[in-house]
């Protein structure tokens, strides 16, 4: 009866309807165009801005505004050294130590989990996509930071400052805050989209090529690490630069919890500061016109340019996959 | 800055869009965020009483002098004195609201009512200062038993007129700072660890043994938050306090200030709290609207009575002294014209 009906209102439908006609393709078409120039003139725009807005702090300071350390809002000098090397340093820690988890969860998702643990465990790793950056700068600030002062940072800094060479690492009073604790918290954060790609990369591992290597006594490892991983090796590779990408451009929770110092340190305790977490600190009080605000367009620039090179890189190689 | 203008132009007029809803005859401001709580709570209060409701952004000095001198607000809110040069520039009158201080806060177990000054304070944010039982703290603190800790200097990473408050007292009271880092929103610190606004301070002091921040009074009595003593300019120690505030206020020199720019730090008087400082609204002389101006300063002229007064009182901010609110009344009644006629008369 129901299918008789809505066959009935399908044909009426298709009887009623007028062919499309000269003027709405056209236009439906145009929009779709418009569409998609959109946001190449949107990206344009931010960065014709960006870069415009900071040219004067360039013109200012010379080229040399990219390397130096000085940032010194009270006598107007500012350089983008110290905020470069934090980005990166910063940035570097969290794929150092998200890269090994989310190999880890990806092989156990795609090869070791039985059926029933795999969803929940997936649905896990997405969620902790899910969470907002400041849900994360909050619990780095509340929780991480002290335990990172009390339990892990005295003990570290006992055994290792006193070694040559490894322990400039770490240097200082165990503040809680700074760059490791920076870098660990964007670990958790880039890890479900390093570990999301990996296991697509797994699981485009063709079967029979895994049952073979099973097939001729290789053990899980060996499928692992002779099989899996070299079939994918450049889309990996692919999705730590995404990773990285995303941790460059981390915002508030990196301002929650790196200490926000503009001081030159090798140091991982010590505080230091990225690009994106002193424009936060510092926008609200650069006024129209400062040099200040033009140093925080340029590098927001900066930044871009990085992001940027990271991006296509990665983009590059998951191109390039197989 | 042409684009930055393009860009600007389009989120305020998106901004514009959401706030069609007050109608047309609320009030606009936006700046400082040390005062947004009363501001807030005198808004509230008046749109009870008269119907006119007052907008307040809370987006920072720097925002609040931007929207003003681009006239997109009614007024503008700043916590540091804006230059004299800038002012005249822009067409503004500057004049202030309310009075608030910094307090310095400390993570030292065993240690009850820390006596610090200046001098001592800015040394342990150079670094020249490193343990708690260094001999220039002993010195203050005679008979207390002071722990051989490490001190933690904290900062505010993010700029803000605390920082400038802070910093212009460091920079009273001891010369090397003031000439090697000096008095501003956000400077170049030299040692310690930043922490973004008064909560994330207080945080870090609190997580981290040995550790010295400073914070806004009212964010430290709201939190009931460990504070030292300082010793003041008269040499005298004094705890921080409503009274202290009132006599750092009267203590300070308005009747010279120009733009009623009175600096309170470090002022003499014996009981007077040395970090005080006033905060300020910004208010175009030459208003595009009459009414609309007329409308802004009815709103303070309520909020320096008796009912403003105690709401002030009551959320730890100090109300001006009389004398100041009569001069400031006075120059509105001066300086604020539209089409050549005062838009407010006494």
């Amino acid at each position: 009866m129901d299918a008789t009906i809505s066959g009935a209102q399908a044909t009426g439908l298709v009887t009623a309807h007028k062919p499309t006609g000269r003027i709405s393709d056209p236009v439906f078409v145009g929009l779709l165009w418009g569409c998609g120039i959109f946001v190449l003139i949107l990206l344009g725009l931010i960065i014709a801005m960006l870069f415009e807005g900071g040219l004067p702090a360039l013109r200012e300071f010379g080229i040399s505004f990219l390397w130096s350390t000085t940032w010194n809002p009270v006598t107007e000098r500012f350089g983008a050294g110290v905020m470069v090397f934090g980005t990166l340093f910063s940035a570097v820690i969290a794929v150092i130590v998200a890269l090994p988890l989310s190999f880890g969860i990806a092989f156990f998702l795609t090869e070791i989990a039985p059926g029933p643990l795999r969803r929940p465990i997936g649905v896990a790793i997405q969620l902790l996509a899910a969470v907002p950056s400041i849900i994360y700068g909050m619990w780095g600030f509340f929780i991480i930071v002290p335990l990172m002062a009390a339990y892990v940072q005295p003990p570290l800094i006992d055994w290792l400052s006193p070694i040559p060479v490894i322990g400039a690492l770490f240097q200082g009073p165990p503040l809680g805050a700074g760059m490791l604790t920076a870098g660990l918290i964007m670990a958790i954060m880039i890890l479900p989209f390093i570990t999301a790609m990996f296991v697509e990369v797994l699981e485009s591992v063709p079967p029979m090529i895994k049952e073979s290597a099973y097939g001729v006594g290789a053990t899980t490892y060996e499928v692992y690490r002779n099989v899996s991983v070299p079939y994918g090796r450049t889309a990996m590779v692919g999705a730590v630069m995404l990773g990285l990408g995303r941790a460059l451009g981390e915002t508030m929770a990196v301002t929650f919890v790196i200490g926000n110092a503009t001081r030159m340190s090798a140091s991982l305790f010590a505080p230091g500061a990225t690009i994106a977490s002193t424009i936060a600190n510092e926008f609200p009080e650069a006024s129209t016109g400062s040099l200040k605000l033009q140093a925080l367009l340029q590098l927001g620039f900066i930044l871009f340019v990085i992001s940027f090179i990271v991006l296509a890189l990665s983009r590059l190689l998951v191109r390039t996959k197989g | 800055m042409k684009f930055t203008h393009i860009l600007g132009a389009a989120a305020l007029s998106l901004g514009a869009a959401f706030s069609g809803a007050a109608s047309a005859a609320d009030i606009n401001g936006a700046g400082a965020s040390f005062p947004a709580p009363v501001y807030q709570a005198w808004a509230a209060a008046y749109k009870e009483k008269t119907g006119t409701g007052l907008n307040y952004q809370s987006i920072g000095s720097g925002g609040g002098q931007n929207q003003i001198v681009n006239r997109t607000v009614d007024f503008g809110a700043s916590d540091a004195p804006m230059k004299d040069d800038k002012l005249e520039s822009a067409s503004l009158l500057q004049f202030p609201t309310v009075i608030g201080s910094v307090v310095a806060i400390v993570n030292l177990d065993g240690v009850e009512g820390l006596v610090l000054n200046g001098a001592v304070l800015a040394d342990i944010y150079q670094g020249k200062i490193t343990k708690w039982n260094d001999a220039k703290i002993e010195a203050l603190n005679k008979g207390k038993k002071l722990p051989d800790v490490a001190i933690v200097p904290v900062y505010r990473s993010d700029s803000s007129g605390t920082s400038f408050v802070f910093t212009s007292y460091l920079a009273a009271t001891n010369a090397d700072w003031k000439a090697n880092v000096g008095a501003a929103t956000s400077v170049q610190w030299p040692t310690g660890a930043g922490a973004k606004g008064n909560e994330g301070v207080a945080g870090t002091v609190k997580n981290t043994k040995g550790a010295v921040g400073y914070v806004e009074f009212i964010y430290a009595a709201a939190n009931k938050l460990a504070t030292t003593d300082l010793v003041n300019k008269a040499g005298k120690v004094v705890t921080p306090s409503v009274k202290a505030f009132m006599e750092a206020a009267e203590a300070a020199d308005w009747t010279h200030a120009k733009n009623f720019a009175a600096s309170m730090i470090d002022t003499a008087g014996d009981g007077a709290w040395p970090i005080t400082s006033a905060t300020y609204i910004l208010l175009p002389k030459n208003p595009t609207s009459a009414a609309q101006s007329a409308e802004v300063i009815k709103f303070f002229d309520w909020a320096y009575g008796a009912e403003g007064d105690a709401i002030a009182e009551k959320l730890h901010y100090i109300p001006l002294p009389g004398p100041v609110v009569e001069e400031i009344k006075k120059a509105w009644a001066s300086e604020v014209k539209a089409d050549g006629k005062a838009v407010w008369t006494n």
